[in-house]
């Protein structure tokens, strides 16, 4: 089969797996601001928590392409549910990456098989974007770390088992993988947030909590930037995926309420200002996928450049989650101000999207920060091609 | 070792100007680079010269510079780093 039908199969199976185990639930996470006990069984039995591992971890070496699909259909189906894709996968992905022999022996088998919930925490009370703001300190000691501070909005917290955590020592930025049941450690739910309602959020308090040097993630200073930066790549593209999903969704809802709907004596997808908010719709999805699976691609091949296509398409997708949830909300009219609808529900998860993996407005910075920087690389390479000719 | 370093110094001529770089100053500390290039670095490095970043690499005097980039490459490419 060529590649192009393998990847429509699994787009298909990945669509199929989350309308028939995900979407019916998804209201009842929104507003029990849990998610079913059956989804991460259900997730590890698909093979759906960390496929882009080696067979040997328990994965099916899913190139991100087909992640990106199988984020994508969850969250067309449920953001909450996606989300625990994300942070699981980007714990999974620090471990495989930067942890010792010992870690991932220990870890990947059990969180690819859903045993254990990995979750991803440097967010606190007083920092998000500014990550250099970090004020949880690792004090060193004889064979390990002494952890004090929190981590606020860490999505499934609750419920996970172990923890990815950027600690500052001694200034320098330090990874390090925690065990829930670590003495010292202390989880708090959040709960009552905007979106997500779902994806179960905790308060984590360390309090002299003791964390082997075995532990470490990477190295302290420059060597946990990697972790961090590689950690928050991968959820960026998930987001970014996620984002699409909630945007299809809302298209969704939005042709079925259109055709349905009858309004001044024929159905609303016949008015044109109704149909002038599907096309923005349209013209957004496939903008977003495109960009999407552009960045997927780009990760297969390890281009440097996917730092720059990611941030992209997570800003794009986003934002454009947010439109089709504005435009799906006013589609619907008041029955889209009701929880008989899943539009409100949707725009509330899009609003999450702007901000979590970076916010708006530091997609903003950076992507023209890196803008600038191209331009200035090109006009470098125009001066020095001139310079060659003139002596030509 | 010399092509390493021609190869380093063209990849940061991508990102930055390096016209004014010598070969051991430090891109970190004198601003040129930071933490998101550090990232596309790596991304190069594994991706041109099919090599694994490991998380013992991962110090600073392995990247703070075209020479110690190269250095770097050179020993991840060597046979006796393929061995270990």
């Amino acid at each position: 089969m060529d590649p192009k039908s393998v990847r429509a199969q699994y787009q298909e199976e990945c669509f199929d797996f989350a309308q028939r185990a995900v979407q019916p639930y998804a209201s009842v996470h929104d507003r029990s601001q849990r998610i079913a006990d059956h989804v991460v069984p259900e997730l590890a039995k698909a093979g759906y928590l960390a496929p882009f591992l080696q067979q040997r971890w328990g994965g099916r070496e899913l190139d991100m392409v087909s992640l990106g699909i199988l984020h994508e259909e969850i969250g067309r189906a449920c953001s909450s549910v996606r989300s625990l894709l994300t942070v699981h996968g980007m714990a999974v992905q620090s471990i495989l990456r930067w942890g010792n022999e010992t870690l991932r022996q220990r870890w990947l088998q059990a969180l690819a098989h859903g045993e254990v919930v990995g979750a991803f925490a440097i967010s606190e009370p007083n920092a998000g974007s500014d990550v250099n703001g970090i004020e949880t300190s690792a004090e060193p000691r004889l064979d390990g770390f002494v952890l004090n501070g929190q981590k606020k909005w860490i999505t499934f917290g609750q419920i996970a088992g172990v923890y990815v955590v950027l600690a500052h020592c001694g200034g320098k930025p330090t990874a390090f993988l925690i065990e829930r049941d670590r003495p010292g450690l202390t989880v708090t739910p959040i709960s009552d947030v905007l979106g997500t309602r779902g994806s179960m959020l905790g308060l984590l308090t360390f309090e002299d909590c003791f964390v082997p040097a075995t532990n470490l993630l990477g190295r302290p200073g420059f060597g946990a930037n990697p972790v961090a930066l590689s950690a928050l790549g991968f959820g960026r593209y998930s987001v970014a995926c996620g984002s699409l999903g909630i945007a299809q969704a809302c298209l969704d809802a939005s042709f079925l309420y259109a055709n349905r709907i009858q309004r001044f004596g024929s159905a609303l997808r016949g008015h044109q200002l109704i149909q002038q908010m599907i096309t923005h719709m349209m013209t957004d999805v496939s903008a977003a996928r495109l960009l999407c699976r552009e960045a997927g691609r780009m990760k297969d091949e390890k281009d440097p450049q996917e730092v720059q296509c990611t941030f992209v398409a997570k800003y794009f997708a986003s934002t454009a989650a947010m439109r089709a949830a504005d435009n799906a909300v006013q589609i619907h009219g008041a029955n889209g101000c009701s929880v008989d609808y899943p539009v409100e529900r949707y725009m509330r998860d899009a609003k999450v999207m702007e901000i979590i993996e970076g916010s708006t407005q530091i997609q903003e910075i950076t992507i023209a920060g890196l803008g600038f920087q191209a331009f200035e690389q090109q006009a470098r390479a125009s001066a020095s091609t001139n310079r060659q000719t003139e002596f030509a | 070792m010399s092509q390493y370093k021609n190869d380093v110094r063209n990849f940061f001529s991508r990102q930055f100007n390096t016209e004014k770089l010598s070969d051991n100053d430090d891109i970190f500390s004198s601003g040129y680079a930071n933490s998101l290039f550090a990232m596309q670095l790596i991304a190069w490095i594994e991706k041109d010269f099919d090599v694994t970043v490991e998380d013992d690499d991962l110090q600073l005097t392995n990247f703070n510079s075209i020479s110690a980039v190269a250095a770097f490459i050179q020993k991840k490419r060597s046979p006796a780093s393929a061995e270990t």
